[in-house]
């Protein structure tokens, strides 16, 4: 069983988010980045599946050299191998461009994401990934679960959740509950440095839908307080002025 | 050239965001002064509620009636869709953000060639290339996004456009697709869905509950607030991680995003994770007893109090004025 997991490298989501001051770049000032939550998630069930099934885990970053440290952390919490494909991740179409180009080659047998990145949100790569390769792609997955060939998921819809039965190969978007997130231990950290990580260049593709620039929501006017023992002004409010009730 | 929407439907009843995605095709259409809106609904519908989407700004509604469909196939509603939008000719497609729309819009992009963009908060803008903008860092940021391709799919979140309601009733067509046995490889075999609630993610007013209720045995005051209120329930992290409430109503960074009209917390602090959560709401309301809750920077309205005092006192005074 061969199991590819593609993580993203994004502030963590406690950061403050700053823009350039022309407004094309995030200011990375400060910020400390991370494996993508929901990637975490995908990775922790990667490495329980990897165990069950005695396969391996390559993990899969598309980005430049600043990345490393987050796919070694990957590596640390137990993947076997990992790929870095050099560049910025444009769009979510070049991403996935990268991803299902060395799919095709990859003989894969499940490939798990996280549901989206915590930077763009888009959601979007697990599906354009598996329209590229030909293989059924799920999100937001919060349960999975292999027999044999066979894979059984829990997928979130709103309000609630649908049981679905598919066969592997397949792509899923991962979220909690779908495993615990696994700290790495000194052993795996210390393993993690031997381990391979190679780098390939990306393949030429156009964007369709990139960012040109960034902008900060206008700064949220002050609270107004209400007494504790006059809440029927509060009711006043939101009726009159906020016009919600 | 005509704008596809695809509508999506919950329990056979077409779902009110994909009626937003509707009134924002049809203004789209307004403003480019060119083409009409038709959308596609899969599955059985009601002859009525088919009708009634042109209510919503559609003229044309194409009818797939094979009932398979019913449920969110999403192999199966991408092959429709694809096919619906070939045959029309159409260049955009427009539809609500969904667990579903999400999933049904990545593969289309790709099947179509079209650029794809999602999160979008307003209508486009079109001088100087066709430019959207769209939420990024949930919410805590926005983008500006160059959209090249000939073909688009723009997947909109919910209050990015008012509702029309005043449009003519549409022309309902049965519309017949293709559909190969890979398309329904992978079996949906159950759905579980909340009943008789307000759905969180859709909702228009969500009440949500933090630690500064103490236990799960507090939840009544909650609940009641919301039922005045015709409210969905939600909760943060730490209550649903230590089991007070279920998963599917952590509102949050890694849980539901929510973009109600309004959004009251109780006994909440405002964890940056939690705000990421509802910073799309239109007015948030924080009840919490510390003054220096953070949550207070994030608020339009705020009492400093005791829930267990203020709440009662609260569901009191909206059932005298509702």
């Amino acid at each position: 069983m061969k199991i590819l997991v593609c993580i993203t490298h994004v502030p963590d989501t406690t950061s403050k988010i700053q823009f350039t001051a022309d407004n094309t770049k995030l200011d990375a000032t400060g910020v400390q980045f991370i494996i993508g939550p929901y990637d975490d998630y995908a990775l922790a069930r990667a490495v329980e599946l990897r165990d069950q099934t005695s396969g391996t885990l390559t993990v899969l970053n598309v980005g430049e050299a600043e990345t490393e440290p987050t796919l070694r952390k990957a590596l640390a919490i137990g993947a076997d191998d990992a790929i870095r494909i050099n560049s910025v991740p444009r769009d979510s179409f070049f991403v996935a461009q990268q991803i299902a180009h060395l799919v095709k080659s990859g003989g894969y047998d499940l490939i798990l994401m996280g549901r989206e990145s915590i930077d763009f949100n888009g959601g979007m790569v697990h599906g354009m990934v598996g329209e590229l390769v030909g293989m059924p792609s799920f999100s937001p997955v919060m349960k999975l679960d292999l027999e044999g060939k066979t894979v059984k998921m829990s997928r979130e819809i709103e309000g609630g959740k649908e049981t679905i039965e598919a066969h592997l190969p397949l792509i899923a978007g991962c979220q909690e509950p779908i495993a615990e997130w696994k700290i790495p231990n000194m052993r795996g950290i210390m393993s993690a440095r031997t381990k391979p990580l190679l780098v390939v260049e990306p393949i030429e593709i156009e964007t369709q839908a990139e960012a040109s620039n960034y902008q900060l929501p206008p700064a949220k006017g002050a609270v107004k307080l209400i007494d504790k023992d006059n809440v029927g002004e509060l009711v006043r409010l939101l009726k009159n002025e906020a016009k919600v009730l | 050239m005509p704008i596809l929407v695809y509508i999506e439907q919950s329990e056979g009843k077409v779902k009110k965001t994909s009626l937003e995605a509707v009134s924002f095709a049809h203004a789209l259409a307004n403003k480019t002064g060119e083409g009409s809106v038709t959308a596609i609904a899969l599955g059985t519908f009601s002859q009525e509620d088919l009708v009634g989407i042109g209510s919503a700004g559609a003229a044309k509604v194409l009818h797939v009636s094979d009932s398979r469909l019913n449920e969110g196939v999403i192999q199966a509603h991408s092959s429709a869709v694809a096919q619906a939008f070939t045959k029309e000719g159409a260049n955009t497609l427009i539809l609500a953000k969904s667990s579903l729309g999400d999933a049904v819009a990545a593969r289309l992009s790709i099947k179509l060639g079209a650029s794809l963009v999602g999160n979008v908060i307003e209508l486009p803008t079109l001088d100087g290339g066709y430019r959207v903008k769209r939420s990024i860092f949930t919410g805590k940021a926005f983008a500006n996004v160059q959209l090249t391709s000939a073909n688009k799919i723009l997947a909109i979140k919910k209050n990015a456009i008012d509702l029309k309601t005043d449009g003519a009733p549409a022309a309902v067509e049965t519309f017949s697709v293709t559909l190969e046995a890979a398309d329904f490889a992978s079996k949906i075999l159950a759905t579980e869905r909340a009943t008789g609630d307000v759905l969180l993610p859709e909702a228009d007013v969500v009440v949500s509950g933090g630690r500064g209720m103490k236990g799960p045995e507090n939840w009544g005051m909650i609940e009641e607030l919301a039922k005045t209120l015709g409210a969905a329930t939600g909760c943060s992290k730490p209550v649903s991680d230590i089991g007070w409430r279920p998963h599917h109503e952590h509102v949050g960074q890694t849980g539901v995003k929510v973009a109600p009209s309004l959004y009251i917390a109780v006994g909440i602090s405002g964890a940056i994770q939690h705000l990421a959560g509802v910073n799309s709401s239109k007015n948030i309301v924080v009840i919490n007893k510390d003054p220096e809750a953070p949550f207070f920077k994030a608020a339009d309205y705020g009492i400093v109090g005791d829930a267990f005092e203020v709440v009662p006192k609260l569901i009191e005074a909206l059932k005298a004025e509702l």
